[in-house]
Formats: C-alpha cells, sequence, structure tokens
C-alpha cells in the first residue's frame, strides 16, 4: 500500500535531516514547525536537492539511492510539486501554464481530461487570464492543475495555503477534499498549520528538528496523548467521523458520532453527510459523574485509554468514545482528584461553540 | 538630400557589416551570459574578463590584435585562409572586429536578464517535466527576450558606430572596407570633403536615433506578451 519509500539523511549548518517514512494513497501531511525540514524533504523527494544519503522510492521505482548511485533528473521523477508561491510561468496565460507539462506527459492527457481538471478547480473562467492579474487563491488553483495535468505518480504540496487569508482558504478547501479523494495517487501535503492537517490528512508524519517524531493515521496521531507535545499544547486535538442526523430550526445541527450525539452550530452539510470533527484537548472538561444542570449540550461517556504527563502542570488524557477516541488536557492536580486512570469511566463535557469552524471538513466516510 | 555612390556604399556596407555582427555573435553571446549567470566554474572570472576587455582596451590595440591573430600570416587567420575565408581586409573582418567590440554590451545585457529570472521557475518547469533545454526553451528564453533585444540593439548600435578596431584591422578601403566611420573620417581629411562628411553624420544620426526608437518599441510590445508590461 505504501508506495512512496523515504529514507534520508544530510547535514545542514543549523540542522541535520534523519528521518524515514512511508506513504500510501490519500494524503500524508508533513507537520512540523518551521524549519524543521519539511520543505528540504520533499525537495528530496522531487529531486530538487540531492541529499548526502538514502533513499527515495515510487512505485517499486528507484528514484534516488546513494549507494547504488541511482539520482533521477526532477523531469526523470513524474512528481508532481505545488509550490508554495505558485511559481506560475509569467509569460504564459492560465491556459498556457496549465498546458506546459501535457507535452511532457505519458500518456499525455487529452482534452476531456484537460476539461475534468479544468471544471474540478475552476478554472473556465481565468483560462485567457494571466498570472500577474489572478489571486493568491487562483494562483494555488493554477498551479495545482497545471501539476495534476502533469500526470504525475505523486503529488507534492508545499503549503499551498500559507500565504492565503483565511477566506481565500476557505475557497480553496473544497477543492483540495475534492482532489483527496479523486486524485488516486500518494499526496503528500506540507504544512505547519494543525487546523489543515486535521482537515486534510488520512496520514500524518509529525517532524521535529529533521527527524520524524511521530507518524501514524492522523485519527491516531491527533489522539494519542503521547504525541501531544510535538503537536502542540493550543492546537492539539482528536478528530471524530460524525455523520449529518438533522438541522434544527435553531441553527444547532445534530451530528451522529459512535460514541453518542453532538450539536453544533454553523454545519451547513447536507443530510447524511460525513464529516471531520476536530475537538480541540484543551476544549475538553472531564467529570467523574454525569453533569446535571450544565449548559453545555454536548456530554459523552468516555473511558480514560491512556494518561501522558509532560513536564508543565498539564497531562494528556486519552479517551475513547464508542469506536472513536478524544484527547483532553488538564492539569495534572485535576487528575489525581478524580483518580483517573486507564480503564476508568467519566464523562467528557464539550462545548459546542468551542469547534472552529475552519475544523470541520467533508469526509468521504470512515 | 541626395547622396553620392561612395557615400550610399558606406551606408550600406556599414549595414551589412553590422548585421552580420549581430547574427553570427548573438548566440555565442547568450551561451556566454548563461554560463555567466547561472553556472559556476573554474576560470569563470577569467572568461568575464576576457569578454570585457574590448571594453577597456583602446581600439587600435583590438585591431591589431585581431590583425596579428586573424591576418592572412596569423595562427587563425592561415587556417582560414586554406579554407578560403580571409578577414583581413575586407568587410568579413570589419564583422568580425565590429562583433567583438559589440560583444561585452551584448553579454551584459543578455547576463542581467537571465539574473533577473527567477531559477525556482525553471525548477518548476523541471518538475512538470521538462528537462534543462526544454526548460531553457519554453520558460527562460521568452522571458529574457527584451534582454536579448537589447543586447541585440545595443551590439548593432556599436556596430555601427565601430571605428578604431575596424580601420586597424581591414583598413578603410572604398567600397570593401570603408563602413560609415571610415568613410566620416576620410572625408575629413580631403580638402572640400566638409559636405559629404556632414550628410554622413546626419545619416549616422538617423540610423542611430531609428534604431534606438524600434528597440524601444519592440522591448514594450514583448513586454506585454510575456505579461510584465
Amino acid at each position: 500500500m505504501s508506495s512512496l519509500q523515504v529514507q534520508i539523511t544530510h547535514r545542514f549548518d543549523a540542522l541535520t535531516l534523519d528521518l524515514a517514512f512511508e506513504a500510501g494513497l490519500g494524503v500524508t501531511a508533513l507537520f512540523g514547525p518551521s524549519g524543521s525540514g519539511k520543505t528540504s524533504t520533499i525537495n528530496a523527494i522531487a529531486g530538487l536537492f540531492t541529499p548526502d544519503s538514502g533513499r527515495v522510492s515510487l512505485k517499486g521505482k528507484t528514484l534516488f539511492d546513494v549507494a547504488s548511485g541511482v539520482n533521477l533528473a526532477p523531469q526523470e521523477r513524474r512528481i508532481g510539486y505545488v509550490f508554495q508561491d505558485g511559481r506560475l510561468f509569467p509569460h504564459l496565460t492560465v491556459e498556457g501554464n496549465i498546458r506546459f507539462g501535457m507535452r511532457f506527459a505519458d500518456p499525455a492527457p487529452g482534452p476531456e481530461e484537460m476539461r475534468q481538471v479544468v471544471e474540478m478547480l475552476g478554472l473556465q473562467s481565468l483560462l485567457e487570464r494571466r498570472p500577474g492579474t489572478l489571486s493568491g487563491g487562483e494562483k494555488q488553483r493554477v498551479a495545482l492543475a497545471r501539476a495534476l495535468l502533469s500526470k504525475p505518480h505523486l503529488l507534492l504540496m508545499d503549503e499551498p495555503l500559507a500565504a492565503l487569508d483565511e477566506p481565500r482558504k476557505e475557497e480553496i478547501f473544497p477543492y483540495l477534499e475534492r482532489l483527496r479523494d479523486e486524485a488516486g495517487m500518494p499526496i503528500i501535503y506540507v504544512s505547519h498549520s494543525l487546523a489543515e492537517v486535521a482537515r486534510l490528512a488520512d496520514d500524518l508524519v509529525v517532524m521535529q528538528d529533521g527527524k520524524v517524531v511521530c507518524a501514524g493515521s492522523a485519527e491516531d496521531v491527533l489522539s494519542d496523548p503521547a504525541a501531544l507535545p510535538f503537536v502542540g499544547v493550543r492546537e492539539a486535538g482528536a478528530i471524530l467521523p460524525a455523520q449529518v442526523v438533522e438541522h434544527g430550526a435553531d441553527g444547532l445541527c445534530r451530528l451522529a458520532i459512535s460514541g453518542g450525539e453532538l450539536l453544533l452550530p454553523g454545519v451547513t452539510a447536507k443530510l447524511g453527510a460525513w464529516l471531520r470533527i476536530r475537538v480541540l484537548a484543551q476544549d475538553i472538561i472531564l467529570s467523574n459523574q454525569l453533569p446535571a444542570g450544565l449548559s453545555s449540550r454536548n456530554i459523552l461517556p468516555v473511558k480514560v485509554e491512556a494518561i501522558h504527563k509532560g513536564g508543565g502542570p498539564g497531562v494528556a488524557i486519552g479517551l475513547r468514545a464508542g469506536k472513536d477516541r478524544l484527547l483532553a488536557r488538564i492539569t495534572a492536580r485535576a487528575a489525581a482528584e478524580m483518580d483517573l486512570k486507564p480503564g476508568k469511566d467519566c464523562f467528557a463535557i464539550l462545548k459546542a461553540t468551542a469547534v472552529p469552524r475552519g475544523s470541520i471538513g467533508v469526509s468521504r466516510g470512515f | 538630400m541626395t547622396l553620392h555612390a561612395e557615400e550610399w556604399a558606406a551606408l550600406a556596407l556599414s549595414l551589412k557589416v553590422s548585421v552580420w555582427a549581430v547574427l553570427l555573435s548573438l548566440p555565442l553571446a547568450l551561451a556566454v551570459a548563461w554560463l555567466l549567470a547561472r553556472r559556476e566554474f573554474r576560470g569563470k572570472a577569467l572568461l568575464s574578463a576576457l569578454v570585457h576587455l574590448p571594453l577597456v582596451l583602446p581600439p587600435v590595440v583590438t585591431g591589431y590584435l585581431l590583425l596579428i591573430v586573424f591576418g592572412r600570416n596569423g595562427a587563425v587567420g592561415g587556417f582560414l585562409a586554406d579554407l578560403g575565408i580571409v578577414l583581413a581586409f575586407r568587410w568579413t573582418g570589419a564583422a568580425l572586429a565590429a562583433a567583438i567590440m559589440g560583444f561585452p554590451l551584448m553579454v551584459r545585457a543578455i547576463r542581467l536578464a537571465i539574473e533577473a529570472v527567477d531559477p525556482k521557475l525553471e525548477q518548476a518547469a523541471a518538475t512538470l517535466g521538462a528537462g534543462r533545454v526544454a526548460g531553457f526553451i519554453l520558460v527562460t528564453l521568452p522571458l529574457i527576450a527584451p534582454g536579448i533585444l537589447a543586447g541585440a540593439v545595443l551590439g548593432f548600435a556599436k556596430a555601427m558606430g565601430e571605428f578604431g578596431a575596424t580601420i586597424t584591422f581591414v583598413a578603410n578601403i572604398p567600397g570593401q572596407t570603408q563602413t560609415l566611420p571610415s568613410a566620416i573620417y576620410a572625408f575629413l581629411q580631403v580638402p572640400g570633403g566638409e559636405a559629404s562628411a556632414l550628410r554622413l553624420v546626419g545619416l549616422s544620426l538617423v540610423v542611430a536615433l531609428g534604431a534606438v526608437l524600434v528597440s524601444e518599441w519592440l522591448a514594450r510590445k514583448v513586454a506585454e506578451r510575456i505579461g510584465r508590461g
């Protein structure tokens, strides 16, 4: 299943890259703070940068291997790359840009395939325009279409949303979600924004100081108490698959999750649609008894699975709710007074408004 | 204003010499400019110095060196003479002298244009499947077209005005090697030649002004086409 295999080491002046990971179909997010070596890693995969040693193979084909002296040029690797800054060709129209890679692709995509990509990314009205006249979001959609029509076996995306403001990000997310579900190839998505990662990623590779500190499915990593320090205390939070059950007249939406129900505002998805709900660890309150008389509507029975003590006053608590997992962060003092330990049953209270709008993603179902 | 046959001949020769000088040196200037802009290699500083040498050498020195190397008895000239190509005291020699004198200006203009193109665009072309040559032709070349044009116009203007190296290398033979500046110089040397000289001076002005205007117009067109206008 893992069609991309990466193992590289390289010494920079200020950073030593030493990592290995694998990626299969769907979106694998490379997540980590700035300067952790994410971009160098995908540049090495694309062949834009040659590491000291290591090996990169895609679909069983060796692209780079120091031991056997293989180092294919970027144009021989068939890897699409969406750069953070777009890098559209300024002397070509949008159509000229997206056709650029078609002449080198094998098999070359036909007019029908181009029409589909143009339509999927909503570029019909932009074809005659020059890159200089496009907005940031439009540029990234063109860059994406250009990469897709070069018929790559792997798509690399380097913080494609980092240069965009929130409304522009919202504008581009649906395209990325659709791409994830329809591309049929591995996508490596570099980001330092956990909100983007939680929304898009199937798998997650967390990097720090040039090394992989944890990796696995997005659900596993984001609900793993031991991963919380790497993910970030404020940003950490599990993602839950949820299905839209009812749109209330008061604007609240009833969502079914495996361990109960949630009531959330601001959900516009159709009845029956599957969503990914992100619940921040710091927005969960735990209680030993079923609380009564609370204003919160979202109370779930949960079982403590794991407790991870960090360096500070907080502990990360891994919880199971039905088939899903949640991650809560509470103080070590509260955990001791509540006598929390693995196997203990308790209740998780989450404020409905605490779920940011950007954290509700469309999912293909679980 | 009517021109005498000798004056016409000088103008026609100058145009022929300049066009050939630019056409033949442009590909080499492009290659050297690319090397200087994009590659690191041993002897890069030396290559750069050699290219710029004609700018700082007295033209008469350049002309004399050409005579030594490309004259009938010179190392290269003798070899070329065996192939039937004679440069010394021929219009072809004038074209060579003009090309060499204009070369640094062309390289400089093109090099600046190449350096202004973000190498990341060439990387993007590579990830889309374009090899080095295809990437250069499809991305770099269109983007530096205004610089190439500017270099060609500068080289042409320099060739039209070249005097010192030309007269040293190929002398001043009417109808054969007498270019516009050589003709002006010759007319000024004979009594009663001022009228002819003045007409050629006017002609030089018209040609020079025309070249600059045309190049600016072309540059604007190209800038519009590549979306930078």
